[in-house]
Formats: C-alpha cells, structure tokens, sequence
C-alpha cells in the first residue's frame, strides 16, 4: 500500500473544515446517548427541548442575536439557500414588481447557484456587482444599482469574508444603502465566525449565514441568524420547528456540539486572530522569499481573513502543486472544492480580473484554531522544489498542445 | 517505480491499478476529465467521463489504498480527439479517436505531465502486453486474451511512450479480471464495458457530425458514374455498408450493393458489388514505430480495424509513408482508418491509410 506517510502533517485547508475541537465530541457524545424528541411534550422531549434552546441561547450569545433569531439548518448551504430563495419569494409576493436581486460576483457556489436558479426558475433578475483587484464590493457599482429602482430589490447579498482569497466586504455600507429602502441584506459569514468578530445585533444585517465545521463544531449543522421581524417562504414544509421557517426534527446533539464550538471559537477568538494574522504574514513572506515571482491574492493586512492565504504560481497547474504538496503532506486546496473533483479557474479571481492562466496556478492555504509555525516551516521547506516541479509539468502540457 | 494509474471508472484500469500497487509500485491514481459537460450518469455501455465514473474510479482508488486526485484534459481532448474526428470526416477519412486519445492524451499529455512531476509511468487497464526484446527495447504485443486484444488501439505508441507504460492486464482473459475485481472488493467488478465513442453519449455518430457538419446530400453513383439514387447526408455511410441506402434502381445481376467511396466535397456515393470492395493493396502515411523502423521490404499481417482480423501482407517501409501488399484481400478499407502492422504477436508500428486499390482481382 502506497498511501503517503509523511513524517509531517501540515494541515492548512481550515476554511474547507478545521479541527473538531475535543470538547465538543464530548458533549455531542454525551447527548447521542439520550432519549427525546425536541419536539415532543413528555420528560424525555422537554429535556431533549432544554439541551437545543441551551445551544440556541449559547450561539446566540456567540454572534449577538437574540436566541429566536437562531434558526438552526443542516449547515451552510441550506441557510444560504433558505435566506435567498425565502426572501424572494417573500418579498415578491408581497410586490410582484420586486425581483431584483443584488449581489458580488465573488460569492460562494451556495450563494450563486441559488441565485443562478432563482434567475432562471422564478424570473428573479440576479445583477452580479463587480469586484476590485483585491476581491473587494465596488460599493459605488451596488449603490447606483440599487438608486437606479430601489422599490424592485427583491434583496441584497454579500459575504462577510471571501472563502477563498479572504478578502472582508463592506457589509456595514451594504446595510447603510438598504435600510433607507427597507431592502432585506443577507450575508454568508460562514468563513467570518470565530475569525472575525461577529455582532447580529449592531451589524444591522436581517439575516446571516454560520455553519458549525468550519468553527470546530460538526459537520451538518448550522444556522441562520434571522431578525425575528423577517419574514421568508419555508423551503421546508412540515412540523413547523424553527419558527415555521424551517421545519423537520431538531439535531439536539448537534445543536450541542455547534453551541459548545461557537462558545470556544469566539471566546478564543480576541486572541487567535492576531496570532493567526502573524503566522499568515509570516507564511506569504516566507514562500515569497523561496518563490519570488508568486503573487498574493486578496487584501494585506486588516482587510484580509487573518487565517487566509492565497497565492498564484504562475506557469504551474494548481492541481499539480496541490498533489505534490499531498504528497508530501501539506494540505491545502485550489479554491472551493467541487464535487467532481475538477479543478476549474476561480470565478473570484476571474471576477478579480486575473488572467485565466494565472487563477490556474493559485493555492490556497488557511489557517485555523490548531495551526502552528511548524505548519508555515513545513511549506516553505517543500513549495521551492514543488513548484519547479509543477512549472515543468505545466510548461509540457502546454508544449505538447499544438503537437 | 513512482507509477500513475489512469483509472477510467471501469473494472479493468481498477484492476491494472490494484495489480500495479500490489507488485510494490508506488501507485497514484488520476481520473482523466475529458469532457466539457460531463453527464450526471452513464447510461448503459455507452460513454464515459460521466461524475459517477469518475466516483466509481474514486471508490477504487480508497478500496486499493492510494492516493487519487482528478485531471482536467478537456481542452485538450477536445481540440486534439474531438475536433480531429470532425475534421477528418468532414475531409471523407474514418479517424478512429480511441487511437488519436492514446496518442495525443493518455500517452503524451498524461504521461508527460506525470514524468514532469516526478512519475516514471503510466498504468492502464488496456489488454496488451510489453516484453524487452534481444535488442533491449520494449516490445508491444497482442494480450493473451484475443477477444480483448487492444494492442490494435496502441499501435501508435512511439518507443518513448512505450518504455514508460504499464499494462498489467495483458497476460489476463477478461473474466478473470472480472472475477479478480471481485475478489479485490472493487465495486465495479461488474460494470459493463464501455463501447462506441465516449464524447457522442448516444451512441448516434451520424446524427452528431450532421449537426456539426451539416447534411450534405448527394448523388449515388454506380462504378461507371450513371446516378442509381440519392442521400441525405454520408455520415451515417461507412466504406463496404450495404444496408439504408435506399436505392431505387437494381443492379443489373440483382446482386446488393456496397458503398465503396465516399467523395466529402460532392457528396457522391459509389457503389458496388461485394467484389468491387476487394482491396489488395494500401498506402499508409504518418508511420509510428513502436522500435526499430523497418526498413526496405516487411513480412508482415496487418490489422485494419479496431476489431478486424489479421491479413497476411508484404509492407514496404520509406520516410514518411508505407506501402502495404495485401497477400490476402481486404474489404472496405476506408481512409484514415490506421493499419497496422505485426510480426507474429509484435506490433511494429502502423499507419493512417491514405490510399486503398480496389477490385484488381486477387
């Protein structure tokens, strides 16, 4: 068997998911064992009904909401989609005239495809707002876009933080251009909590986006923060949980596990990000000095995910470097992932206006709650020969081309 | 060896890779994405590169225990295989793009890429065997399996692309590959095989080049140029079909017809009796050497298609084309088919036929 045995793991693809954190398998453990539906009325459901309120009032805490505010979903994707389409179809409903929605042209898959869908499927108008070379909201573009009509924004939606290339989006001038319109905003905070501070409250957002694996919390759960006086068609109909807005049997377990992860994740937060923003210096200053001709992707310093980094090797094939760095037992990623397993050039930095060939060549490297400098010697010590490597892989495939 | 394992999603390169890792090779598994719009599913034997391949590949790869990742040949499969198949039948020639995709995908753009990387080879699941001959160069012979046989399909491997290939299949009939899949615990032991053309998922060549080469009607003429019917379009014709013509006119001696020549310009169909399709002889450009090049005058059998028989020939080798004798008749032989060539169970190289010489009588 050839599976590769490194002498070191360097995991750095903490915005694909970070490490469950010890205390959270603890209490997921303890509660798989107990007997309730949430739902129900007897002891067993009330106690089972305690453990998920406890959980819903611990994340709200968490990211300052109120507890009602926290509807809790199977994780990212549902609560981007449910913020989407049942905004949409709420708003629409209530005025037929409203079917534009606003958006980046940077967001997540589970942002846009929804919103691809909706375009397609139930007539909405999806306008895409450009990006700055750093991957940035051009707040003028959003403004005049919705100044043009503003009685037909359906809704506004825009990312706290880019998954890939980290860049922070000016959510609070997002919101300042909505509210006098009373245009609902959503933002997928997803990569944001437990990096960033996070205030529901003060943010003025009406609905926001958190999922539970990439804070050290479990896989399949997470949450949308809705204002309680927001109002959205279900995408799931059936017992009515969660405030009738998304229906099915509550996760007490996960609800736990995420509740305990969101605690941890923003108490240690303060802390963490200076450290994290320090190690992600050190790590692009440091593969710069071993490969001088890569390019850094996104924002410097504040305006970046302090975990985030994201270069292009130009001439090399990402995928190539990804497996060699596989190989030797540095993790990280091209970008999101995708089913497939097909490596396809970014839309953010297509969006960013880098050259097709360039967004090819582009790894990205997060860092989370277990990172260490071990981590940042571990790449510097294998990027140099690796992308030699791939550079003369990429230079043959592209040579062979016109054969 | 540091070896990469082009894994299809079907049960033989699962089982060329189980085979390759197991002999303590140090095994990395691709999965080729050559199309630009893979379907969700497969749909019977037709096709590949759909994602539920490619997770069938996957799930081989974790049941045998090696690393594999996914690489995106589609542009280049698509300028080299699929736009070369248009081209040469809109230039009347019959490509054969399994061929071209060993050639130009599996063999130059994955096997270069994989040495650049640091690999020293390339695995598949293809049924043929290599052996060092007395000259220390490696031989590409017909796998033990005849009905399996597709020594034909890489006949256009240069010495370089053969030295740094793997076929562990070909010393294996195709049940006990089947077999061994399941003993192995590969959940695709009984996948069917693929066949047809996988970038044309339903199956209807015809209808495909029609809509990227438009109809293209024409006359159907009988040897001596007087019009026996008419067509609405060649590409569903092949040198030596006789069915779907539609002729209204018989032949004199009542005996069915066969296409004979297919004129892409014009559009003209010839017809002729089965004898007519006789051909003794054929010219070959492009010649690939799988070693030593031949030279002067070969003895030699050649295959002319993928699953054809042998024919005894006599093949006379210059720079860049050959002549082929045949000693025995061939039917239908169609340009842009490949011919090639064989001393016993040694592929020596083959050719594009450029030319073929009818009905002289053999």
């Amino acid at each position: 068997m050839s599976i590769p045995s490194p002498a070191r793991l360097a995991y750095l693809d903490h915005a694909a998911t970070t490490p469950i954190y010890p205390e959270v398998v603890e209490a997921m453990a303890k509660q798989l064992g107990r007997l309730g539906n949430a739902s129900a009325l007897h002891g067993s459901g009330r106690s089972a009904r305690r453990v998920v309120e406890e959980s819903r009032e611990t994340i709200a805490a968490a990211v300052n909401s109120r507890p009602s505010e926290v509807v809790f979903t199977s994780g990212g994707t549902e609560s981007d989609n449910l913020a989407l389409k049942g905004f949409y179809w709420a708003r629409r409903k209530a005025d037929p005239a409203r079917i534009r929605i606003l958006s980046t042209a940077v967001e997540h898959h589970a942002v846009l495809d929804p919103l691809h869908w909706l375009a397609s499927e139930e007539g909405a108008q999806v306008e895409l707002l450009p990006v700055d070379s750093d991957g940035r909201l051009d707040v003028d573009a959003l403004h005049a876009a919705v100044e043009r009509d503003p009685s037909s924004v359906a809704l506004i939606s825009v990312m706290w933080a880019n998954n890939e290339v980290g860049t922070l989006q000016p959510v609070d001038e997002v919101v300042a251009m909505a509210a006098p319109y009373a245009i609902p905003v959503h933002s997928d905070a997803v990569q944001a909590l437990g990096q960033l501070r996070l205030d529901f409250a003060a943010s003025g957002l009406d609905a926001m986006t958190v999922a539970g694996h990439k804070i050290g919390g479990p896989f399949g759960v997470g949450a949308l923060l809705l204002r309680r006086e927001a109002e959205l068609v279900p995408l799931l109909h059936g017992g009515g949980q969660e405030r009738d807005v998304r229906s099915g049997t509550i996760d007490a377990p996960a609800s736990v596990g995420f509740a305990v992860a969101a605690e941890l994740a923003v108490k240690g937060q303060p802390e963490r990000a200076p450290a994290l923003s320090a190690l992600r210096d050190e790590l692009i200053s440091r593969v710069l000095g071993v490969v001088p001709d890569a390019q850094l992707n996104g924002p410097q310093g504040e305006a970046r995910l302090p975990g985030n980094v994201h270069l292009s090797f130009p001439g090399c094939e990402g995928d190539s470097l990804l497996m060699l760095l596989d190989a030797q037992g540095v993790e990280c990623s091209t970008g999101s992932a995708c089913s497939a397993g097909v490596p396809q050039a970014s839309h953010v930095l297509l969006a960013m206006g880098r050259e097709e060939s360039i967004a090819r060549g582009s790894l990205r490297y997060s860092l989370g709650h277990t990172s260490s400098r071990a981590d940042v010697d571990r790449v510097v010590e294998v990027i140099g020969p690796a992308v030699e490597r791939a550079r003369a892989a990429g230079v043959s495939s592209t040579a062979g081309q016109r054969a | 060896m540091k070896i990469i394992a082009a894994m299809s999603g079907g049960v033989d390169s699962a089982v060329a890779a189980a085979r390759a890792t197991e002999a303590g090779h140090d095994v990395t598994g691709i999965h080729l994405a050559l199309s630009r719009n893979p379907k969700s599913y497969r749909s019977g034997a037709r096709g590949c590169c759909t994602i539920e391949d490619s997770n069938d590949a996957r799930r081989a790869a974790d049941v045998i225990g090696i690393p594999f990742y996914v690489w995106d040949l589609s542009d280049r499969f698509h300028e080299a295989v699929v736009e070369d198949f248009t081209s040469e039948y809109a230039a009347g020639r019959t490509p054969n793009p399994c061929m071209r995709c060993n050639e130009k995908i599996k063999f130059e753009a994955v096997l270069e890429r994989a040495l650049a990387l640091g690999f020293d080879a390339v695995a598949t699941g293809h049924y043929a065997r290599l052996r060092i001959g007395t000259d220390g160069l490696v031989e590409l012979h017909r796998a033990v399996d005849p009905g399996k046989d597709q020594s034909y399909v890489l006949g256009v491997l240069s010495q370089r692309q053969l030295a740094h290939s793997l076929f562990p299949l070909g010393d294996t009939n195709k049940t006990d590959v089947r077999l061994e899949a399941e003993r192995r615990g590969l959940s695709v032991a009984a996948k069917p095989d693929s066949h047809d053309i996988c970038f044309i998922s339903d199956g209807d060549t015809a209808g495909w080049l029609r809509e990227r080469l438009g109809t293209g009607s024409g006359d159907i003429v009988d040897a001596g140029g007087q019009v026996v019917g008419s067509h609405k379009g060649t590409f569903g014709f092949t040198i030596g079909q006789r069915r779907g013509l539609h002729i209204d006119r018989r032949a004199a001696d009542g005996k069915p017809r066969y296409i004979l020549d297919i004129e892409p310009v014009s559009g003209q169909v010839t017809v002729g009796s089965r004898d007519d399709l006789r051909v003794d002889f054929i010219s070959g450009t492009q010649p690939r050497w799988c070693g030593q090049i031949p030279t002067g005058e070969l003895d030699c059998t050649v295959q002319l298609r993928a699953h054809g028989g042998e024919l005894r020939a006599r093949a006379t080798v210059a720079a860049d084309s050959v002549d082929i004798d045949l000693l025995e008749p061939a039917s239908g032989v169609a340009s842009g088919q490949a011919a090639v060539l064989y001393t016993d169970t040694r592929v020596v190289g083959s050719a594009t036929i450029s030319r073929a010489r009818r009905g002289v009588g053999v």
